[in-house]
C-alpha cells in the first residue's frame, strides 16, 4: 500500500545555536486514516506538523525528506510549496482568534484563499462556502462572513476553519490542538465536525493533542512524542489498553485517574450514556 | 463565610456612546461555607470570570451585595491577606523581571512580615508546592506552565488565605500536570483549611476536588448540586452538558 505521507529522518533544530528540537523522527500515514501525535507542551508535536507544511520560523532548520504523494515537499521552491498549503495540505489551528485576519471580515479572507487557488467568482464563492459553513451547524452564514473574527467565539472560528478545509477538500488535514481552547460543549461539536469531514472526503488527517479522551475518538494510529522523541506507536487500542513505554504509561494513567474518578460519581444509571 | 446576593452585571456593548447594555450577570445569589471547595461550571462566555472578579472584589456589582465573613467585598480591609486567586493565564500572572523569591516575597512586604521570618517560610512554602529552594533564583521564563502554576499557588497560599479562587488555573496545562495540580490542591487544603472556588469549564475536573458544584449558563445559576449526587441533575442544561462530555 503506498503511503500518502512519509516523512524520514525528519530533524529539527534551532539554526543558531544548534539546539535540536526534534529529532530523527519518521513516520508513515496511509490514505484515508488518521494519526494522532499525543505529547506534552514542548515535546515538539506542533513544531513537527508545522515542519510538514514548512511554516516553522526561519530561525529554525528542517533536514530529513518529506514525502508526499511521493514528492519530497521539504526540497520545494517556496512558490510551489505555497500552491500546496491549503490545496493539498490543510492546516487547522489551536487559535481561532490568531488564525484570521484581524483587519478585514472573515469573508474577505476566505474569498482571498479561495479565488487564490480555485479562481472562483465571488458569487461561487459566497455559494460553496455558505453550503459549507450550514454543514458545520453555523446559523446564517451570511452573516458570519461579515463579522470580524472578535466577534466570534472560539468555537465558531474553530468550525469556519473547518468548513473552508471542506470546501477546499485537501488531501491531508493536519489538525493542531484543535479542541484545547474550546469549552465542553464546542469542544463535543468541533469533534464531531471533524470526523465528519473525514468520512465525507475520506482524507488522511494528523491531529494534534495532548488529551487522550479526545484522541481515543478520532484516531486510529497513534504517535507519543516526548522531549522530541518519538517513544512509542501503535494503533490506538493497544497503546491505550496496553502502554509498553513508561511516559505512555503515565500519560493513560493521570487521565484514567481523572476519568475514573468521575465515572465513580456517575455510576447507576447514569445520565451521560441514557 | 462567603454570600453572594442577587447579583447583577452588566457591560456597554457596542461603540463609543453607544446606549446598549449586555447583561453578564443576572440575580446570581450562593453561598459557601469555611473549608468548602465549591465548583462554578459554565461554558465560555457565560459569566463566570466575571462573576469570579465580583467575588474578589477588583469590580463592583450594578446590584446586589458579595459579603465576605460580613463584610463587603469591595473593602480593601475585609479582604486584604484572606482571599486570594489564581488565574489562567500562567505567563502574565508573574512579573517577568521578578525572581520566584521576589515575587513570593511580594505579598508579604505588603502585609509587613520582616524579611528574615519571610525568607524562612519561604522554603516550606516551596516545598509544599512540590518545588525545591533552588527555584529561588529563577526567572518565570526558566519555568515550565506546571511549575509557574505552582509558584503563583504558593504565592496565593503565602498570607494563609481563607479562601483561594481559582480562574480557570489548570485549564492551559496539560491533562498529566492538571492531575498534578489538582492533587497539590487537595493536599494543601487539608494543611490549610481554606476553601477553594473553583472556576472552570472541565466537569472531570471540576468533580475530582469539588464538594459541590453551580452550573453557570447565560449569567444565570442553573443548578447548585452536591458533586457526589451529579449524576442526578435536573435541568435540561447541566444533562446536555453532562453528555457531551468526552470521556476517557
Amino acid at each position: 500500500m503506498i503511503h500518502l505521507l512519509e516523512v524520514h529522518q525528519l530533524k529539527i533544530s534551532e539554526a543558531s545555536t544548534g539546539k535540536v528540537i526534534v529529532h530523527d523522527g519518521s513516520f508513515q500515514l496511509k490514505q484515508g486514516s488518521c494519526l494522532a501525535i499525543v505529547g506534552e507542551s514542548g515535546s515538539g508535536k506542533s513544531v513537527t506538523c508545522r515542519a510538514i507544511m514548512r511554516l516553522n520560523k526561519p530561525w529554525l532548520r528542517q533536514t530529513g525528506r518529506i514525502l508526499f504523494k511521493g514528492e519530497n515537499i521539504n526540497a520545494l521552491p517556496e512558490k510551489e510549496m505555497r500552491k500546496r498549503r491549503g490545496k493539498n495540505l490543510c492546516m487547522i489551528l489551536q487559535n481561532g482568534m490568531g488564525a484570521f485576519d484581524p483587519s478585514s471580515v472573515i469573508g474577505v479572507h476566505l474569498k482571498e484563499t479561495l479565488s487564490e487557488h480555485f479562481g472562483w467568482s465571488n458569487h461561487e464563492i459566497a455559494e460553496k462556502m455558505k453550503k459549507a459553513m450550514e454543514s458545520v451547524m453555523l446559523k446564517n452564514p451570511s452573516e458570519v462572513l461579515n463579522k470580524y473574527p472578535h466577534q466570534l467565539s472560539g468555537g465558531m472560528l474553530q468550525r469556519i476553519m473547518i468548513a473552508l478545509a471542506l470546501v477546499l477538500e485537501p488531501d491531508l488535514i493536519i489538525a493542531d490542538e484543535p479542541t484545547t481552547a474550546l469549552d465542553t460543549i464546542s469542544q463535543y461539536e468541533v469533534l464531531e465536525q471533524l470526523i465528519q469531514l473525514r468520512e465525507r472526503l475520506g482524507v488522511a488527517m494528523i491531529f494534534v493533542s495532548h488529551d487522550l479522551g479526545v484522541v481515543k475518538r478520532v484516531a486510529d494510529d497513534v504517535l507519543v512524542m516526548k522531549a522530541g522523541k518519538i517513544v512509542e506507536r501503535g494503533e490506538m487500542q493497544t497503546i491505550f489498553l496496553a502502554p509498553r513505554h513508561p511516559y505512555t504509561k503515565y500519560l493513560v494513567s493521570t487521565k484514567l485517574a481523572l476519568s475514573n474518578h468521575f465515572r465513580r460519581l456517575m455510576e447507576e444509571n447514569s445520565v451521560a450514556e441514557s | 463565610m462567603l454570600k453572594v446576593d442577587c447579583v447583577e452585571k452588566a457591560y456597554k456593548k457596542g461603540g463609543l456612546f453607544s446606549k446598549e447594555r449586555q447583561q453578564v450577570l443576572n440575580n446570581v445569589s450562593f453561598t459557601c461555607d469555611y473549608g468548602e471547595c465549591l465548583g462554578i461550571i459554565g461554558e465560555s462566555g457565560s459569566g463566570k470570570s466575571t462573576l469570579g472578579r465580583l467575588i474578589l472584589g477588583m469590580e463592583k456589582a450594578d446590584r446586589g451585595t458579595v459579603l465576605f465573613e460580613g463584610g463587603k467585598v469591595t473593602d480593601r480591609r475585609v479582604r486584604s491577606g484572606k482571599l486570594s486567586a489564581v488565574f489562567q493565564d500562567y505567563t502574565s500572572s508573574i512579573n517577568p523581571f521578578f525572581t520566584v523569591e521576589k515575587a513570593l516575597m511580594e505579598p508579604w512586604n505588603v502585609r509587613g512580615i520582616a524579611r528574615r521570618e519571610a525568607q524562612e517560610k519561604m522554603d516550606s512554602l516551596l516545598d509544599q508546592v512540590g518545588l525545591t529552594p533552588s527555584y529561588r533564583k529563577k526567572y518565570p521564563h526558566e519555568l515550565s506552565g506546571g511549575e509557574i502554576q505552582r509558584v503563583c499557588i504558593a504565592r496565593a497560599i503565602s498570607t494563609q488565605p481563607k479562601c483561594l479562587l481559582l480562574d480557570e488555573a489548570i485549564s492551559s496545562l496539560d491533562v498529566s500536570v492538571q492531575l498534578q495540580v489538582l492533587d497539590l490542591l487537595i493536599k494543601l487544603k487539608k494543611i490549610y483549611g481554606m476553601s477553594y472556588i473553583f472556576i472552570t469549564h472541565d466537569i472531570q475536573a471540576a468533580a475530582y476536588i469539588c464538594d459541590r458544584v453551580l452550573i453557570f449558563r447565560n449569567g444565570r445559576i442553573e443548578e447548585i448540586i452536591e458533586t457526589s449526587r451529579l449524576k442526578d441533575v435536573k435541568s435540561d442544561y447541566a444533562k446536555k452538558l453532562l453528555r457531551m462530555l468526552i470521556t476517557f
